[in-house]
């Protein structure tokens, strides 16, 4: 038995290994660094423990652009694509003719690369002294005038990065509230049939409550991943995202790590520590008000 | 008589009326699928474009009547696409074997082996489950960077090499094989190791597949690390290859060639999705997130 022990330790150690150093060994370190105050990445030194870096991170007009930016970016887009994403999934589950095809190219999006795709993104709605661009060309097609959404004004800009944001989560989404509505059990819909129940009400009463479960996990993942927003961001306005004011929290953990204005880890672990935070709230709020409204 | 006649028309009205609902969904979807492939549409038009058609348009075209092909040449010679592309290959190679033997290890041992502490180490690999990446980057770089393996493909797979949720999903179907199998195994003097080959992994090949297709997928698109850890082109990966080609490649703005560049990244995905439809949907729904 003493054999057998070591030996379940020996199939662990890998695992055990790089859990270690790559995972569990960071988060304690990412605590020390953020109270290192003054630290050189070059030298290795620092000159105090205390708070500081919280107060420079949270003073940090750039800080400040990215929290504004990333808080817009997760009240538009995590309604706007799980409402969206519902109501395409109530038109798949409720079709029979070409679901499949639908559902392949609704899905689409999933397996690209977001920096790729985002350059296409960039070209149809940049606006240059050379062409209008795709979709200014169908604004002014419709009688508005055309803007630059690359270069252009904040809200621009900021649509954008929302638009393609949702482009990217959609898929996940239309595919999981999908198989949500598939699973629900089919002699509900009968009874509501006999009972001549209104579309609404059988929506309202059956349908919701019963993929509730599924729609705040959706609600929850949905929050996390677009608090962690950064590489579309990049792929629409390119690497250097403070001077575009388009950067989010996690581009501004990187941005103070690497780059042009990097070096500064403490920074970095202190603003990714505020964005653990954040997040860590936002998820206990979303489990709290889906014990009330949830039906399991 | 009369109340058939209303009946009657009842009846034809629920089937205008569910009729009208039906299109309205049809063009619903269709509406959706057209934001969807659009931007496919004209990666691929604008890449078949020349240079100098593409640039003459004020106004965007929305076919092109001749057709050239002379922009993916531009791509692999004129920026190192072709190094971009071998680079990730290599790297998505070895990170998913390399995950496979580092998961496949540590499921055997949860889900057959016996040891003290079992139950508690699994806890608290569960737990790491939480931990956003966003958080242990920081450190990982200065590790990375301090072990002197920066711009190396050492540096870019070492800490992509486990997965908590992949060793959870694995012990969980290895726990659905029967324990008579194992003791069938253990009477016929079988090694633990020679049943974990033989025997268990032919057996969970399915989710191997789809936990395979998952970290392609995933290695295929990775770009915050590869950014974070090279700064040399010799080892960039496509993801920041092709944000190099849009900052400095092509000396000016040669959009046509860009869209190549782009088609070429996409398709090898598209290809792998088309191929293994069904198992990437179902296990992104067991398990993938994104977003």
């Amino acid at each position: 038995m003493t054999k057998n022990k070591s030996k379940a330790w020996l199939y662990l150690l890998p695992a055990l290994i790089f859990l270690g150093i790559f995972m569990v060994y960071p988060l304690f370190d990412v605590i020390i660094y953020s109270f290192e105050e003054g630290y050189n990445s070059a030298s290795q030194t620092f000159f105090g423990v205390g708070g500081y870096n919280f107060s420079y991170v949270l003073h940090d007009p750039y800080f400040l652009q990215a929290v504004k930016n990333t808080l817009i970016l997760v009240v538009i887009t995590v309604p706007v694509s799980t409402g969206i994403a519902l109501l395409i999934s109530l038109g798949l589950s409720s079709i029979k003719k070409l679901k499949e095809l639908f559902q392949t190219v609704f899905f689409l999006p999933y397996v690209t690369n977001t920096l790729a795709v985002g350059l296409v993104f960039m070209i149809l709605f940049k606006k240059t002294a050379y062409t209008e661009g795709m979709v200014n060309l169908l604004i002014n097609f419709f009688g508005g005038n055309s803007v630059d959404f690359i270069d252009g004004p904040y809200w621009a800009k900021m649509f954008v990065l929302c638009f393609y944001t949702v482009w990217v989560v959609m898929p996940f989404k239309i595919l999981i509230l999908t198989s949500a509505l598939a699973s629900v059990n089919q002699d509900y819909y009968k009874v509501a049939r006999v009972d001549a129940t209104p579309r609404w009400r059988v929506f309202t009463k059956i349908t919701l409550p019963m993929i509730s479960p599924m729609l705040f996990y959706l609600i929850i993942t949905g929050f996390i991943g677009a608090f962690k927003a950064y590489s579309d961001a990049v792929a629409l306005f390119g690497t250097n995202l403070n001077t575009a004011g388009m950067n989010t929290i996690v581009g501004y953990v990187l941005d103070m790590l690497y780059g042009d204005s990097g070096g500064y880890p403490s920074y970095a672990s202190a603003a990714a520590l505020i964005l653990f935070a954040i997040v860590l709230t936002i998820t206990c709020i979303n489990l709290l008000a889906s014990r009330k409204n949830v039906r399991y | 008589m009369g109340s058939k006649e209303a009946y009657k028309k009842a009846q034809a009205a629920a089937r205008v009326r569910g009729k009208i609902l039906k299109t309205i969904i049809y063009i619903l979807l269709v509406i959706w699928g057209v934001i969807v492939l659009f931007p496919f549409y004209w990666m691929i038009l604008t890449s078949l474009k020349s240079y100098g058609a593409y640039n003459s348009e004020y106004i965007p075209q929305l076919f092109t009547t001749s057709p050239t092909f002379q922009n993916y040449l531009d791509a692999f010679n004129t920026v190192p696409l072709g190094r971009y592309f071998s680079n990730t290959i290599i790297f998505t190679l070895v990170t998913t074997a390399l995950m496979l033997v580092v998961i496949v290890l540590s499921a055997f041992a949860f889900s057959r082996l016996e040891f003290k502490g079992k139950n508690v180490l699994f806890t608290l690999f569960l737990s790491l489950m939480m931990i956003p990446n966003e958080l242990v980057i920081i450190t990982n770089f200065q590790t990375i960077t301090n072990l002197g393996l920066r711009n190396t493909f050492l540096g870019l797979i070492l800490p992509s090499v486990t997965s908590v949720f992949y060793i959870y999903l694995l012990k969980e179907n290895f726990e659905q094989i029967p324990d008579e199998l194992y003791k069938a195994a253990k009477v016929d003097g079988t090694s633990d190791l020679k049943y974990l080959l033989k025997v268990m992994i032919p057996i969970c090949r399915p989710t191997l597949v789809t936990i395979v297709i998952l970290k392609v997928i995933e290695c295929w698109n990775s770009y915050v690390w590869p950014r974070l850890i090279t700064d040399d082109e010799a080892y960039f990966l496509v993801s920041n290859g092709i944000q190099e080609i849009r900052e400095n490649g092509f000396g000016r703005e040669n959009i046509p060639a860009m869209m190549a560049a782009v088609v070429v990244i996409s398709v090898p995905l598209i290809i792998l999705f088309l191929i293994f439809r069904k198992k990437i949907m179902a296990g992104v729904s067991r398990g993938g997130t994104k977003g």
